[in-house]
C-alpha cells in the first residue's frame, strides 16, 4: 500500500480570490488516520494558510463538516483508508456561502434555531422544591433520537431543496422541534405550529431522504420532518372543525 | 453577533478590509442529475405523472363501458396499439416504483404506538406490503373469478 | 462604535452559558455579551460523557458527597467551598432538568444515578453517555430565550483591558472579518475551559488552550494549584479519545497482559464480579493512573504501534447493558478502534483530561483583580483540590457559574462606568495583532513549537515527576518562549486566519506551562495527582497550601501559598477498597452496588 496519498483541498480566499479552486497536498497515508488528520499535516507542515473549524475531533461538537469527494461528511469521523489510493477532494460544505477555504457561514442556521423555540415552554413552570418532572423511559425514547442532532449541518448540505431555496427552515431546525415537540415536559407545540407551517417550514420539504441518509448521529430529520406533516395536517382538520380547540 | 448576509450579485468581489466577502454557490438547474439518490428522488417525484395517466386511463374506460359494447371493443384495441402499450407498460413500471418507494418511506412518516409502545417501523412497512396483497388479491378474485 | 455591554463572558461553554443565564435571570436589565471563539455548541463542555453528581438518592448526605470530594482530592479542597458546592449541585441538576435535560430515568419516571469513581454512594445523575453534550445543548437552548444575551460567535479574546486597578473588557479578534475591536463592560468572567493541549496526548479538544488562564495571568491574577493535572486512566492510544467512566461504574475491568485485574496490588481494595463503590475500578482516577505507570514499570502493560496500553473489559455486561448505559462508549470503539467493546478488549492508557488548577477563585467566582470573574475548569475556587472525582466538573460548570454570574452582575451595576481612555490599549492590541502576528518572517515553525512544548510537559510534568525533570522542563519552556520571538508566518490575510490564532493560542499554552511547571517544582510532596519521585510522601506540615503563581515584570513566574481552607474534616488518609467500608466519622458504612439492572 502506498505510504502517501493526496488531498485536493479547496481554496478560497476572499481578499485576492473571486472564486474556489482547488490546491493538492500530498500527506502520509496511516491506515488509522481521518482526513482531518490530513488537513492537519497540510497545515502543520505545508501551508500554514490553509483554514478550516475542527475541535473535538471524536464526532460530537460538529466543527468539521465538509464535503469529501461530493459527499458531506465530519472529516474527524472519516477514514483516509476508506478513499486510498485517492486522490481525496475536500470542500467548504454545500448549500452554505463560504467565508474563506474550507470554513462557511452558519448564520442563517444560527437565526432559523431560534425561530423554532428549542427550550421547554410551560405555561405554569414547576417549583424546584416540587422535584423533577416525571417521564418515563419510553416518554424519554419518544424524543431521544432527535436530541442527538450535533447541529453540523451535514443535513442541510445534503438538502437539495435548502440548496434551491435558502429561505427553507431545514432538517435540523425542524428536528429539534420536534425534539422539544414531543417531549412530555414540554407545552409548546402550538407556538412552534405557527412557525413550522409557513411555506418555508415543513411544506417546503419534499422528502427527499438525504438529509436522514447523511446524518452522523442518526437524528433521522426527514423522520421527524413527515411526521410533524401528519401531525400539522390532522391539526389543522381539527380546527376547521372545531375552531375553538379540542 | 449574527451577522446579516452579502448577497452576490455574480460579479468578482472587490476586497475592502475588515469586511467578510462571502462566496455563494448557485445550484445547478441540472443539480438532480450530480447523484443517484437525487435522481432516484426525481425520478420518484416524475412516476405521480404516470399515476395521473393510470387515473385518467381508469376514467377513459370505464366512460368505454359505459358508452356500449363497440365503445369498449374500440377502447380495448386502441389499449393495445403499441404506443399505449408502450405507455401503459412504462406507467406500469413507474407505478410499481412509485409503491415500493411510498412503502419504503412510510415508517419514517408514520409511527405508531400500541399500548404505550412504539410499534417497529419493519412492521409498518410490512403492513403495507401486506395491505398491497390483500387488495391485489380482491381485485384479482373479482375480474379472474367473476368471470 | 465601540461595543460595550454591562458584563463580558468569555468562553461558551457550561459555565459560561450557565452564567449569562444566570445573570438574566438576576438581573434582565442588564445587556450580557458572551465572546466565545467557536459556536457555544462546539465547546468542550460537548464532549464530557459520564455524567454529574448531586445528592439526591435516600440514604445520601451533603456530608458524603462533601466527604468524598475532599477526600479523593487528597485533602487540597476548601471545604467551605465544598460545602456549598454540594448544597448546591442538585438543585442546578434539578433547574437542568426543568430546562429539558435528558437525564435517564428510573422505570417510575424520577431521575437515575449511577455510580462513579471515589464515590461511596451513587449520585451521579447521567444523560446515556453523553451527558456533557445535553447539558450544553440544553443550556444553549436554554440562552436562546434571553434576548438580554447578545453572542459575538467565533470572536476570540486576545487580552483583558485593565484601568484604574480593575478590569474593564476585553480586546477580541472577529474571525470572520478579521476586525479587532474593544468590547467594554463593567466586569468579565472567564470561562474558557482547561488548557490539556499543552500536553501531547489528551482527551481535550483543539480549542483547550489555557486561554482564560493566561488571560488572567497577564492581567494580574494568580494560578492557583496548575501542578494538579488529571490524566484520565482510560483514553484510547493514537487519538486519546475518552472512554467514560461510566464504562467502569457499569461493571468494566482494567486488566494487564497476564488478563490480571492488577488494582488490586495498589491498595484499592479486593476484584469482585460487580462494581464496589471507591474500591478497584471505582477508586479515584489519580490512583488509577499511576498504577498503569507502576505496572508499565514492572513489564505487565501490553505493547501497540501507539504506546503501552492495558486493557478494558466490559465483555461481561452485555450487549443490552452497553447499549442502554454506555452506547457512545460502543459507537466510538467501533469507529476509531475498529473493535465492538462486547466481544473484544478495548486497548486503555492514561490521557491528560482535566486542570484541577486554575484561575485562583473565592467561593463567589472573584479573582483578585476588581472586575474580574471566572468559573469553571479555568477556575480554581478549589473544590477538586489535588485530584478531581469523576462527575463532580459538570455540576461545578453549573454551580460556580451560576454563582459567579450573580456576583459579578451585583458588581457591575455598582461600576461608575467605562474609562473611555481604555479603548486606547485596545489600539495597543490592533498594532500587535496586525503588524506582528501577519506574514511574519522567522525561523521556526508553528508546530514545532507545539510539539516540542508537549514533549517536554510530557517528559517534565508527568504522572510521575522528578526536581531534576521538572527544572530541566523549566529552561526548555524558557528557551521556547526565546524561540517563540523568531516564529514565521505565512498567513498574511484577515479573514478567518486560524494560523494567526493557532500562534496566539500557543502563546498562551506557553504561560499557562510555565506556571504548571514551576508550580510543580516547588511542591516537594506527593499528592494526589502530583506525584514526586524525590518526595513520594505527603506532607501537610509544609504542603497543606495551594499553590499560587503569578505572572512577574521579568515574564518570571513566582509562586507563593496560601493555606487549604478546613472546616470540618481535618486531613486524614484516603482509604480505598476494603478499608473504605469501615470507620471515618463522616463515611456511614458502603456497599456494593446492587445487582440489578437499572436500566
Amino acid at each position: 500500500m502506498a505510504d502517501r496519498i493526496r488531498l485536493r483541498v479547496g481554496r478560497y480566499r476572499p481578499e485576492t480570490e473571486s472564486e474556489l479552486h482547488f490546491q493538492d497536498y500530498e500527506v502520509p497515508f496511516d491506515k488509522e488516520w481521518v482526513v482531518l488528520d490530513g488537513l492537519n499535516y497540510v497545515k502543520d507542515r505545508l501551508d500554514g494558510t490553509l483554514s478550516f473549524r475542527w475541535s473535538c475531533r471524536m464526532g460530537v461538537c460538529g466543527s468539521c463538516g465538509m464535503t469529501v469527494n461530493g459527499e458531506p461528511k465530519l472529516t474527524c469521523a472519516t477514514f483516509l483508508s476508506d478513499y486510498a489510493p485517492g486522490p481525496v477532494t475536500v470542500a467548504p460544505l454545500r448549500n452554505f456561502p463560504v467565508i474563506r477555504d474550507l470554513i462557511v457561514d452558519l448564520g442563517d442556521f444560527m437565526q432559523k434555531l431560534v425561530r423554532v423555540k428549542p427550550w421547554i415552554v410551560r405555561e405554569v413552570e414547576k417549583p424546584l422544591a416540587e422535584g423533577e418532572y416525571l417521564q418515563t423511559p419510553d416518554e424519554l425514547d419518544e424524543y431521544k433520537q432527535f436530541s442527538m442532532c450535533i447541529n453540523c449541518m451535514l443535513c442541510y448540505a445534503a438538502c437539495p431543496i435548502y440548496g434551491l431555496d435558502p429561505k427553507f427552515i431545514g432538517p435540523a431546525a425542524i428536528a429539534l422541534a420536534q425534539r422539544y415537540n414531543l417531549d412530555n415536559r414540554d407545552q409548546g407545540a402550538q407556538d412552534r405550529m405557527d412557525v413550522l407551517s409557513e411555506h418555508d417550514g415543513i411544506w417546503g420539504c419534499t422528502f427527499v431522504g438525504e438529509c436522514t441518509k447523511v446524518c452522523p448521529k442518526h437524528v433521522d430529520p426527514a423522520g421527524a420532518i413527515q411526521r410533524y406533516k401528519l401531525d400539522a395536517a390532522l391539526a389543522s382538520i381539527k380546527a376547521y372543525f372545531m375552531p375553538r380547540g379540542v | 453577533m449574527l451577522q446579516p448576509h452579502a448577497h452576490s450579485d455574480g460579479k468578482p468581489h472587490v476586497y475592502t478590509a475588515y469586511h467578510p466577502r462571502w462566496l455563494r454557490h448557485h445550484t445547478s438547474t441540472y443539480w438532480w442529475l450530480q447523484k443517484r439518490s437525487y435522481f432516484a428522488f426525481i425520478l420518484r417525484e416524475l412516476s405521480c405523472l404516470f399515476v395521473a395517466w393510470f387515473a385518467v386511463y381508469l376514467l377513459m374506460l370505464v366512460r368505454a363501458i359505459g358508452r356500449g359494447e363497440a365503445a369498449y371493443q374500440d377502447f380495448l384495441a386502441w389499449s393495445a396499439s403499441a404506443p399505449v402499450l408502450l405507455l401503459n407498460l412504462v406507467s406500469f413500471g413507474f407505478i410499481v416504483y412509485h409503491a415500493i418507494t411510498f412503502f419504503m418511506a412510510a415508517p419514517q412518516a408514520i409511527v405508531v404506538h400500541i399500548g404505550g409502545r412504539r410499534v417497529a417501523s419493519g412492521l409498518v412497512g410490512g403492513a403495507h406490503y401486506l395491505a398491497w396483497m390483500v387488495v391485489s388479491a380482491v381485485v384479482a378474485w373479482l375480474l379472474l373469478g367473476a368471470r | 462604535m465601540t461595543p460595550s455591554h454591562d458584563l463580558v463572558l468569555v468562553g461558551g461553554g457550561g459555565a459560561g452559558l450557565r452564567a449569562a443565564i444566570a445573570i438574566a435571570d438576576a438581573n434582565p436589565a442588564l445587556n450580557v455579551a458572551v465572546v466565545s471563539k467557536v459556536y457555544p455548541m462546539r465547546s468542550h463542555t460537548v464532549s464530557a460523557e459520564g455524567g454529574a453528581a448531586g445528592v439526591i438518592a435516600p440514604g445520601d448526605s451533603f456530608d458524603e458527597h462533601a466527604f468524598d470530594t475532599i477526600a479523593g482530592g487528597d485533602w487540597m479542597s476548601d471545604q467551605d467551598a465544598v460545602e456549598v458546592f454540594v448544597r448546591e449541585a442538585p438543585e442546578e441538576l434539578l433547574r437542568m432538568e426543568h430546562w429539558g435535560c435528558p437525564w435517564n430515568r428510573e422505570p417510575n419516571g424520577r431521575i437515575a444515578v449511577r455510580p462513579f469513581g471515589g464515590m461511596k454512594r451513587e449520585r451521579t445523575w447521567f444523560a446515556a453517555d453523553k451527558t456533557g453534550f445535553h447539558m450544553l445543548h440544553t443550556l444553549f437552548q436554554t440562552s436562546l430565550k434571553y434576548t438580554g444575551i447578545t453572542r459575538y460567535d467565533e470572536w476570540f479574546v486576545t487580552r483583558l483591558l485593565v484601568d484604574d486597578g480593575r478590569v474593564q473588557g476585553v480586546v477580541a479578534l472577529d474571525l470572520m472579518s478579521g476586525k479587532i475591536e474593544a468590547i467594554t463592560a463593567g466586569a468579565v468572567i472567564l470561562c474558557t475551559g482547561g488548557c490539556g493541549k499543552v500536553f501531547p496526548f489528551t482527551t481535550n479538544a483543539a480549542i483547550k488552550n489555557g486561554d482564560g488562564m493566561a488571560l488572567a495571568y497577564r492581567a494580574g491574577a494568580s494560578l492557583k494549584d496548575m501542578e494538579f493535572v488529571q490524566y484520565h486512566p482510560t483514553g484510547l492510544p493514537f487519538t486519546g479519545i475518552l472512554i467514560t467512566e461510566a464504562a467502569r461504574a457499569e461493571g468494566g475491568f482494567l486488566i494487564n497482559k497476564d488478563g490480571y485485574r492488577y488494582l488490586q496490588d495498589y491498595d484499592l481494595g479486593t476484584p469482585q464480579p460487580h462494581p464496589v463503590l471507591k474500591s478497584m475500578e471505582l477508586g479515584p482516577r489519580d490512583r488509577l493512573s499511576q498504577a498503569f505507570m507502576q505496572e508499565l514499570a514492572k513489564g505487565r502493560t501490553i505493547d501497540t504501534p501507539h504506546g503501552p496500553v492495558v486493557h478494558l473489559d466490559l465483555r461481561h455486561l452485555g450487549g443490552k447493558k452497553v447499549d442502554a448505559k454506555i452506547p457512545f462508549v460502543r459507537e466510538l470503539c467501533r469507529k476509531y478502534q475498529n473493535l465492538d467493546p462486547v466481544t473484544d478488549l478495548i486497548p486503555v492508557r492514561p490521557v491528560v483530561h482535566y486542570m484541577m488548577g486554575g484561575i485562583h477563585t473565592d467561593i463567589h467566582g472573584a479573582t483578585s483583580v476588581p472586575g474580574l470573574y471566572a468559573a469553571g475548569e479555568c477556575a480554581c475556587v478549589s473544590i477538586n483540590g489535588a485530584n478531581r472525582l469523576g462527575s463532580n466538573s459538570l455540576p461545578e460548570l453549573l454551580v460556580f457559574g451560576a454563582r459567579a454570574g450573580r456576583a459579578a452582575a451585583e458588581y457591575a451595576a455598582r461600576q461608575p462606568g467605562v474609562n473611555p481612555a481604555v479603548v486606547a490599549q485596545a489600539h495597543d492590541e490592533e498594532r500587535r495583532l496586525e503588524h506582528d502576528l501577519l506574514n511574519r518572517k522567522g525561523r521556526e515553525r508553528l508546530a514545532d513549537l507545539r510539539e516540542d512544548m508537549q514533549k517536554t510537559m510530557e517528559e517534565s510534568a508527568g504522572i510521575y515527576r522528578t526536581g531534576a525533570s521538572l527544572t530541566r522542563g523549566e529552561d526548555q519552556l524558557r528557551r521556547l518562549q526565546e524561540r517563540f520571538e523568531d516564529l514565521a508566518i505565512e498567513d498574511g490575510s484577515r479573514t478567518f486566519n486560524t494560523e494567526r490564532t493557532m500562534v496566539l493560542e500557543l502563546s498562551f499554552m506557553l504561560d499557562v506551562a510555565l506556571a504548571i511547571i514551576s508550580s510543580a517544582r516547588l511542591r516537594e510532596e506527593s499528592r494526589g495527582a502530583h506525584q514526586r519521585t524525590d518526595f513520594p510522601k505527603r506532607d501537610d506540615e509544609r504542603f497543606l497550601a495551594h499553590s499560587l503563581a503569578s505572572l512577574q515584570p521579568d515574564n518570571s513566574c513566582r509562586v507563593q501559598y496560601l493555606p487549604v481552607t478546613i472546616t470540618r474534616w481535618p486531613p486524614g488518609e484516603r482509604v480505598y477498597g476494603e478499608a473504605a467500608s469501615h470507620g471515618g466519622s463522616h463515611q456511614a458504612a458502603g456497599g456494593a452496588v446492587p445487582a440489578g439492572d437499572r436500566i
